[in-house]
């Protein structure tokens, strides 16, 4: 019997590659790039100063996975935003559900929607609170639930972006995170967990039904 | 916007390069290659899997490397594309390095995409373009090999790597 079964080969390769996650990326990898992205660089840097704090977390320590699979802009802010807020222990909304009223009320003035909280009980979430989040154009509301198991659930929204297109219901795969979104001419929205995709499925759907009536 | 998407995962391209390619060097200029061409080839991209196009790019660019130095990917001697690597220190690492550049390039594709990136069959089979048939063979043949490789060589000096 060898001692290098697959979980042992995965471990050997991953201790001696890994390392090469955390080593500053060589200036030339940002260097050439096509006239035309200095002009976007410059005005990302200005804007997207914070959208990259969230996202340089998830790229820095080697313990963390990986970042993989990508998506389109708009789900892909939301799957990072998941994946930055879902886990917080202590702090995970700023206004919680027993304030539900003053949160939809300040979050749809922040964002300049009329903003609905659906309700998802019947697919065993909770609300549990909001939150505002920075945006390439603004400001954004997450909304998170909770299931009785501890697993969350975030709805992210915001006006729609210039650049982006509308869209029907899709499916994107962001490293653990599931995302389904939609953008229609009001809002964007899009709704994130760590849960397979029939399940999620099902609850944008409900999410869908309870928004767009 | 385009290359902020891509940045996130420049790490990711390299550890898989440098496991791939063997030495730094030539695993940089991999990754390099790979992001000048995902960026012309940006606007073909479809909102879904990022990861899987961008390591689907690189295949490309590899396969074409190796087409270039007149290696057929399906040779299993592989030795000559990834001599190892000076700047690599200790000697487990050379000897993990010696093991990988022993398989077929094709099995270390398949070996790396799913230890490194955890990718699944599935995401392999598109990233690479093959039947997840083959996936899964290549995958069990290049464990097999680079297992063998590794039981062989504990502590023994100046060992024979696999032909």
């Amino acid at each position: 019997m060898s001692e290098h079964d697959d979980a042992r080969l995965k471990a050997l390769l991953k201790k001696h590659f890994d390392p090469v996650v955390t080593e500053p990326i060589p200036a030339r990898m940002y260097l050439r790039r096509p006239p035309w992205i200095g002009y976007a660089r410059a005005a990302m840097l200005v804007a997207a100063g914070l959208a990259m704090g969230l996202a340089l977390p998830l790229l820095r320590p080697p313990a963390a996975p990986a970042l993989s699979a990508g998506g389109a802009p708009f789900a892909l802010r939301a799957a990072r935003a998941h994946a930055v807020y879902a886990p917080e222990v202590r702090h995970p909304v700023e206004v919680d559900a027993t304030q539900q009223d003053h949160l939809v009320k300040w979050l749809s003035k922040r964002v300049g929607v009329a903003l609905k909280i659906p309700v998802l009980a019947a697919e065993g979430f909770e609300l549990l609170g909001g939150r505002l989040l920075p945006g390439p154009e603004g400001p954004v509301a997450q909304f998170m639930y909770q299931d009785g198991a501890g697993k969350r659930l975030t709805l992210y929204a915001s006006k729609p972006n210039r650049a982006e297109s509308l869209t029907a219901f899709r499916f994107v795969r962001e490293g653990p995170v599931s995302v389904f979104y939609w953008i229609d001419r009001e809002c964007g929205y899009a709704l994130s967990g760590e849960l397979d995709r029939a399940t999620l499925t099902r609850i944008a759907t409900s999410v869908y039904k309870q928004l767009e009536p | 916007m385009d290359y902020d998407l891509i940045v996130p995962y420049i790490p990711n391209l390299r550890r898989y390069a440098r496991a791939l390619v063997g030495d730094r060097d030539g695993a940089d200029d991999l990754v390099q290659d790979t992001l000048e061409r995902a960026v012309r080839k940006f606007h073909l991209w479809r909102p879904g899997d990022l990861r899987a196009w961008l390591f689907s790019i690189m295949h490309n660019v590899f396969v074409n490397q190796l087409k270039a130095r007149r290696i057929p990917t399906d040779m299993e001697i592989d030795e000559l594309i990834a001599a190892p690597a000076s700047s690599v220190s200790g000697e487990d690492v050379r000897d993990l390095q010696r093991a990988l550049n022993g398989l077929a390039a094709e099995q270390r594709e398949v070996l790396l995409l799913v230890a490194l990136e955890d990718m699944s069959y599935a995401d392999v089979s598109r990233t690479l373009g093959i039947p997840m048939g083959t996936v899964m063979s290549r995958l069990s043949r290049g464990r097999e090999r680079l297992r063998r490789a590794l039981d062989r060589e504990p502590a023994k000096a100046g060992l024979k790597v696999v032909s």
